[in-house]
């Protein structure tokens, strides 16, 4: 027995000391985690993220880190979620154990949340660019942090917009029950109404349904001028077709659920006209949009959606290790908030729960077949 | 007025395609007192196979009326079902009919998780688009809107359902099957081949479905490989609020659902001044289906069979 305790303090001695050699061996080298999707129907948004991160970190390296007096060289553990929470987890402690100090990810709002406790564990900063459940940043957690609008942001736009800018008074909701589309809904209500906006109806559905035309002719029967819904294409769809066959008039209005190209496959003809937002601007509306787009598509193909964003949070991160004078999770997290950087994608800054502020929101309107832009919000 | 009857149109469309589908549940019960839990999924693949073949036909011959096209689709999808639908009772039901009957009911349960995952493997997880190839025709009738697809879904099930109806009662084979439901043994000593039968209900029930999963697909505008789950569940609610195992039932359960659901989804706001709202409408039909078999065990018309439900 006593033999025994002794072996495995050997052991675990060993490992101590194994561990800090390699520590001090590799002190030049810092290790920043990005995690997305790299697997299964997301996988192109996913590797555009990676890409976005791996592009900022090249730039950086190429150009040169010098923290506290000494040369270091950033370099990039990309990681595959699969955008299952269950995955997201164990990658999130496998970055960990790996010794970053810092995560970019993760892509989807239902993979970093659940990551998001690991890394606040951990203590380490972790970046999302493009996650916008609200509840992310809610935990108050310290270490978590985003670089484009949330849903809140987004709802409220949305629902400003709705009666300013297409002069909606009477409004239906539907909404489809889940975290996001009831959470975008809840937002767009208020802010509809406080802009003097009369919600006539909310209705609900649920991510499943395809069926929609009893919920709709019940509106129909109040007249709304506007039908707001929160929830994804697959709904979004045939939602816009089943309002025109019931001879409804009034116009849709959707989140970023539903601006995307399988939205207009699904409503077909039944689309044109149909308004939706999405956080952030048009690639070629950000300031340095034109000249980012240059360089990444010289090297990986076009862009997807959040590489610029990917490559802000990158660059929020550095610029904050810079400021720390040191890559160490603790200080950099001090230095985070005080963050005030002209990124590529806009202005990022955050605000004390780690959010965006100021975060834009663009709303597109389905024209010819195809998404156009309507105009920027902030 | 005109909100009212939107409502009814809107439940009597829905109701129809339940109807179609239900009938190929009560069939099967009505025989092997099997509930065939993969039936959804044949309708599904009904619907993913039409799908495929409309989108070939589009890109092959463009100019051909959209009617055409989609009948091109269910011409190719009938068949596929009733294949399927043949080999699924061959090889999943047959060996366990002998065995105590939770046996094939698990079998079947089975069969839909690996048609579901089949088809997500051939034709992915996203949502498939139906081609707008259909005219989007509509008039109004007393105030609501009806579409000519509409107008086809109702008129086409109703011919479906007297057809069967005309099988069942009017044939040879509906005599061997009205035979071979009420005792196998029986039939058997009478020189029913009571298997031909058996299969012969399954793949009946399979064109059906076939039918029922494009009208679906058109009708919504698009099909993908979870369709058949919930489209399953209404059509066996329905056929067991009609009383499964009776033809008719399935027809008056089917539209009956449809209706209650429309309704129940329209007014249940209203009804309870906005306490419960319309995401409440699936648990309004599921409602009515329990108070229904609480005072009638047996279903609506299910009298006929009450000694073996």
């Amino acid at each position: 027995m006593v033999s025994n305790k002794w072996l495995i303090g050997g052991v675990i001695s060993a490992f101590l000391i194994s561990g800090c050699g390699q520590n001090a061996q590799d002190d030049s080298v810092i290790k920043i985690g990005s995690v997305a999707p790299l697997t299964g129907p997301q996988t192109h948004i996913g590797k555009d993220n990676e890409n976005g991160a791996r592009l900022a970190v090249d730039e950086i390296n190429a150009k040169g880190l010098e923290l506290n007096g000494k040369k270091v060289r950033l370099e990039l553990l990309g990681e595959d979620d699969q955008a299952e929470p269950k995955t997201a987890t164990i990658v999130a402690q496998k970055l960990v154990d790996s010794g970053v100090v810092a995560v970019i990810g993760h892509l989807n709002s239902g993979t970093t949340i659940p990551a998001s406790k690991i890394y606040h564990d951990a203590g380490i900063p972790q970046i999302s660019p493009s996650a916008t459940a609200v509840a992310y940043t809610a935990q108050g957690y310290n270490t978590a942090y985003r670089v484009m609008a949330n849903d809140s942001q987004q709802g409220k736009a949305l629902g400003q917009y709705a009666v300013n800018g297409m002069g909606a008074k009477k409004i239906a909701i539907i909404d489809d029950r889940t975290a996001y589309g009831q959470g975008l809904a809840q937002e767009f209500e208020k802010a509809a109404k406080s802009s003097g906006g009369e919600v006539v109806a909310h209705e609900f559905t649920n991510d499943k349904a395809t069926d929609f035309s009893a919920i709709l002719t019940s509106i129909k029967g109040k007249n709304p001028d506007l039908i707001f819904f929160g929830g994804m294409d697959p709904q979004g769809g045939p939602m816009a077709k089943q309002m025109k066959s019931l001879g409804l008039t009034a116009k849709l209005l959707g989140g970023d659920g539903l601006q995307n190209a399988n939205f207009i496959k699904l409503a077909g003809s039944d689309a044109e006209g149909v308004v939706a937002s999405s956080p952030g601007l048009p690639i070629d509306s950000m300031p340095g949009g034109p000249d980012f787009r240059k360089r990444f598509e010289s090297k990986y193909g076009p862009i997807q959606v959040y590489a610029p964003y990917a490559y802000d949070a990158v660059y929020a991160l550095v610029e904050a290790m810079k400021r720390a004078n040191s890559a160490e999770p603790a200080k950099v997290l001090a230095e985070l908030p005080k963050t005030d950087l002209q990124g590529v994608s806009g202005p990022v800054k955050f605000d004390t729960k780690g959010d965006t502020v100021g975060g834009a929101v663009t709303l597109y309107q389905v024209k010819d077949g195809a998404w156009q832009v309507l105009e920027t919000v902030n | 007025m005109d909100i009212l009857t939107q409502q009814l149109i809107n439940g009597l469309v829905l109701g129809s395609i339940y109807a179609l589908v239900a009938l190929g549940y009560t069939m099967v019960y009505g025989i092997l007192e099997l509930i065939n839990f993969a039936h959804g999924e044949v309708t599904m693949i009904g619907a993913m196979v039409a799908l495929t073949v409309i989108g070939l036909l589009v890109g092959v011959a463009p100019d051909l009326p959209g009617a055409m096209v989609v009948l091109g689709g269910i011409a190719a999808a009938i068949p596929a079902c009733m294949l399927l639908a043949y080999g699924i009772e061959k090889v999943a039901y047959r060996p366990l009919r002998k065995a105590p009957r939770l046996a094939p009911l698990i079998t079947a349960i089975g069969v839909s998780i690996i048609l579901q995952n089949l088809a997500m493997l051939i034709w992915g997880r996203q949502y498939i688009s139906f081609p707008e190839i259909l005219p989007t025709t509509k008039f109004e009738f007393l105030g609501a809107h009806i579409s000519l697809l509409q107008v086809a879904i109702v008129v086409l099930a109703v011919t479906i359902m007297a057809g069967l109806w005309v099988l069942v009662e009017r044939t040879r084979l509906g005599r061997a099957m009205r035979a071979t439901a009420q005792s196998k043994e029986v039939a058997q000593l009478m020189g029913v081949n009571v298997d031909r039968v058996i299969s012969a209900t399954f793949i009946i029930g399979a064109a059906i479905a076939a039918i029922a999963g494009v009208m679906v697909s058109a009708y919504y505008g698009l099909a993908h490989y979870y369709m058949g789950f919930m489209l399953g569940l209404k059509a066996f609610s329905a056929a067991v609020l009609g009383g499964i195992g009776n033809i008719a039932g399935a027809m008056l359960g089917g539209l009956l659902l449809g209706v209650i659901e429309a309704l129940g989804a329209g007014y249940i706001g209203d009804i309870t001044g906005g306490f419960l709202g319309s995401h409440y409408q699936d648990v309004f039909a599921f409602l009515v289906l329990i108070a229904v078999l609480v005072f009638r065990p047996s279903g609506l018309l299910g009298a006929r069979v009450a000694n073996r439900a």
